[in-house]
């Protein structure tokens, strides 16, 4: 099989609210799959169950075929999982440079003896680490921001360091919740860009939440559609436009073209 | 001091990720370090070495500890001293009843109460925020308890053991200079270690715990490895930092030095000299000793002019009753502390004349 991720009748409840039922998803190497679906329709489930915060009811979880259904998160990530978050969670007391630097965490080695004797493996380390960084600042074009803390930065560049920091991981599967939630569209036009930069140029496996819908049916290879909790549609970007469950789903809620502000939790 | 950047292009990663990437900044590092090596030990006088350097030093390095815990890794900890205590209590049994080597006792005060920190930092995943602050209370108390009521540690009903004549490697550290100088190169080391420790890849993952602890273990940090870790070596930095103390300032181990109030006083120290910031542990290890000081001088001088008002008893609540207030100020003004304070004067002076 040749799924980077797949996600097989995955169910997760939370006390009597069905959040997730039953849901299949295959994400191929490289694919860029948006999952769209009204508030509340269990997309931030999903996605917290395949970076491993939370553990399905039932259901399987794989990556690259290795089963990662009740893997702790801080051993997904090493696999080479990231994400972003619906509502920033940036290092709010570090600098751009270190929350970068920390993405780099599950590729460094370096434990407290290296380091307290810095000068030898632990520098080199460091330096070397600090070059990949480096490129992703440039790529995010956040040069000017390396020393500012990133609690004190506008709304829309949290984001994009927020992406960064998932980028610096060097990840084969991107988990981006809602990345342009909150932007205005100028914000969002470069946002898309980096998307599908990270994902074309870098070949990385992105898996996108998102509720623009101009935006998603511009950049995805593949929509998937949630609905209270079940998939309710998956095709490409015109076949899912096309899906009559899909206008009810959304029409039902009357939020065609202006999906409902995230909600925050 | 003025337009010290302007024009500096750093011309490799390494330069940049240096301790001191400022040139001005080393020289002025590499003077301090010169006459606190060079110049103090010959000119200083007794009071001022025993009063006011080595328990700056010893203080410092505790609140180095408690900084690294808590100002770093984001654990609040009340237990601080008692750490404290298994490092005094196992350098001074290492040396005065097995006859260790005095830096390699020193290592055994601070790896047992490294390994008291590893119990305590065990249930920390579980145990969070208020409830692990009063875990450590409780740590506290039964560190005391221990002390005093296992005669193999403690010797008896008033826990002193005495520490018998200090010698490193076969010179006698008996004037106060030379006990000034072994706490000084004590922690001067440590606090190299430290820093290399917190601007690193360990640093981080303690840095990030404390900001957001979810979006730590996301990005690959392993919440129990790296809490235990940041207890283990808070908790060593505390128990050398407690055998300095009884060592160089008291001359024994004495559990009374070791109480729930040095565990506050410390915590004090990193409040006021700032919460993640090594500078700030030692700014808040000075303010904090020279404190009572201040105040006692103060108030002989407003006893000469009221008459018989400030008695003793006074005087001792007015040393508690300002070291309360100052921690408030700080808090709720300043939570930076002391570091940041100074931080800000550099840039302003940096900027001077024509700051934006
Ligand atoms: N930790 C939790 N505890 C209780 N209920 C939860 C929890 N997380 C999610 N839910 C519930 O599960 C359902 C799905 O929520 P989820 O956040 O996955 O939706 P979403 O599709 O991401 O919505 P949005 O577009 O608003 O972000 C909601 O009813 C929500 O209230
Ligand atoms: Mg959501």
């Amino acid at each position: 099989m040749s799924a980077q991720l797949s996600i097989h009748g995955v169910s997760k409840s939370f006390g009597g609210v069905q959040a997730v039922s039953g849901v299949d998803l295959e994400v191929g190497p490289d694919e860029l799959v948006s999952v769209i679906g009204p508030n509340g329709a269990g997309k931030t489930s999903l996605l917290n169950m395949v970076s491993g915060f939370y553990h399905p009811d039932r259901g399987r979880i794989a990556l690259d075929g290795q089963d990662i259904t009740r893997v702790a998160p801080y051993r997904i990530a090493a696999l080479g999982v990231a994400r972003t978050f619906q509502n920033i969670a940036l290092f709010k007391g570090m600098t751009v440079l270190d929350n970068l630097m920390l993405g780099r965490h599950v590729r460094m080695r370096s434990g407290v003896l290296a380091s307290i004797a810095y000068w030898g493996l632990a520098q080199r380390e460091e330096v070397r680490h600090r070059r990949r960084v480096e490129d992703v600042i440039d790529f995010l074009r956040i040069q000017d921001l390396r020393r500012r803390v990133t609690g004190s930065l506008p709304y829309g560049l949290q984001k994009r360091v927020e992406l960064g920091r998932a980028v610096a991981l060097e990840p084969k599967l991107l988990l981006l919740d809602e990345p342009m939630g909150g932007m205005n569209q100028e914000e969002k036009e470069d946002m898309a860009r980096f998307i599908l930069d990270v994902n074309e140029e870098w070949g990385t496996t992105v898996v996108l939440i998102e509720h623009d819908m101009g935006v998603v049916m511009d950049i995805s290879d593949r929509v998937a559609v949630l609905d209270m909790g079940q998939k309710i549609a998956e095709g490409t970007p015109d076949e899912v436009r096309a899906d009559p469950r899909v206008i009810k789903a959304y029409l039902g809620e009357k939020k065609v073209g202006h999906p409902a502000r995230p909600a925050a939790r | 001091m003025i337009y010290r950047e302007a024009g500096i292009y750093r011309s490799s990663y390494a330069a940049d990720m240096a301790i001191f990437p400022l040139a001005l900044d080393r020289i002025v590092v590499g003077v301090v370090v010169v006459i606190a090596f060079g110049v103090i030990p010959f000119v200083a006088s007794g009071y001022l070495l025993k009063g006011l350097l080595i328990p700056t030093l010893a203080y410092a390095l505790a609140a180095i500890g408690l900084n690294i815990l808590t100002g770093y890794a984001g654990q609040l900890s009340l237990g601080h001293a008692a750490f404290m205590a298994v490092g005094a209590y196992g350098a001074v049994i290492a040396y005065g009843r097995y006859g260790w080597p005095l830096l390699l006792s020193f290592l055994v005060g601070g790896l047992a109460a490294a390994a008291v920190g590893a119990v305590v930092g065990l249930p920390s995943l579980r145990i969070k925020g208020f409830y692990l602050a009063v875990t450590t209370l409780a740590v506290q108390y039964i560190v005391e308890w221990g002390i005093t009521h296992v005669r193999w540690i403690g010797g008896g009903v008033y826990a002193t053991i005495d520490v018998p004549d200090i010698v490193l490697l076969g010179a006698p550290i008996d004037t106060g200079p030379r006990r000034y100088l072994l706490c000084l190169g004590t922690v001067v080391v440590l606090t190299v270690f430290a820093k290399n420790l917190v601007r690193t890849r360990v640093g981080r993952a303690w840095m990030a715990i404390r900001d957001r602890d979810v979006a730590a273990e996301i990005m690959g940090i392993g919440l129990l490895r790296y809490k235990m870790l940041a207890f283990v070596v808070s908790s060593f930095y505390a128990g050398v930092a407690g055998a300095l103390i009884s060592f160089c300032f008291y001359q024994a181990a004495n559990i009374e030095e070791y109480t729930l109030t040095i565990s506050i006083r410390v915590l004090g120290m990193i409040i006021i000299g700032g919460m993640g910031s090594l500078l700030g542990s030692y700014l808040g290890a000075a303010f904090v000793v020279l404190l009572p000081i201040a105040i006692s001088n103060a108030m002989v001088a407003v006893g000469r002019v009221s008459g018989g008002l400030v008695t003793t008893d006074v005087r001792a609540n007015a040393e508690l009753v300002i070291f309360g207030g100052l921690i408030l100020f700080f808090l709720i003004v300043e939570p930076l502390g002391l570091a940041r304070l100074w931080k800000t004067l550099k840039d302003y002076l940096r900027l001077w004349p024509f700051p934006y």
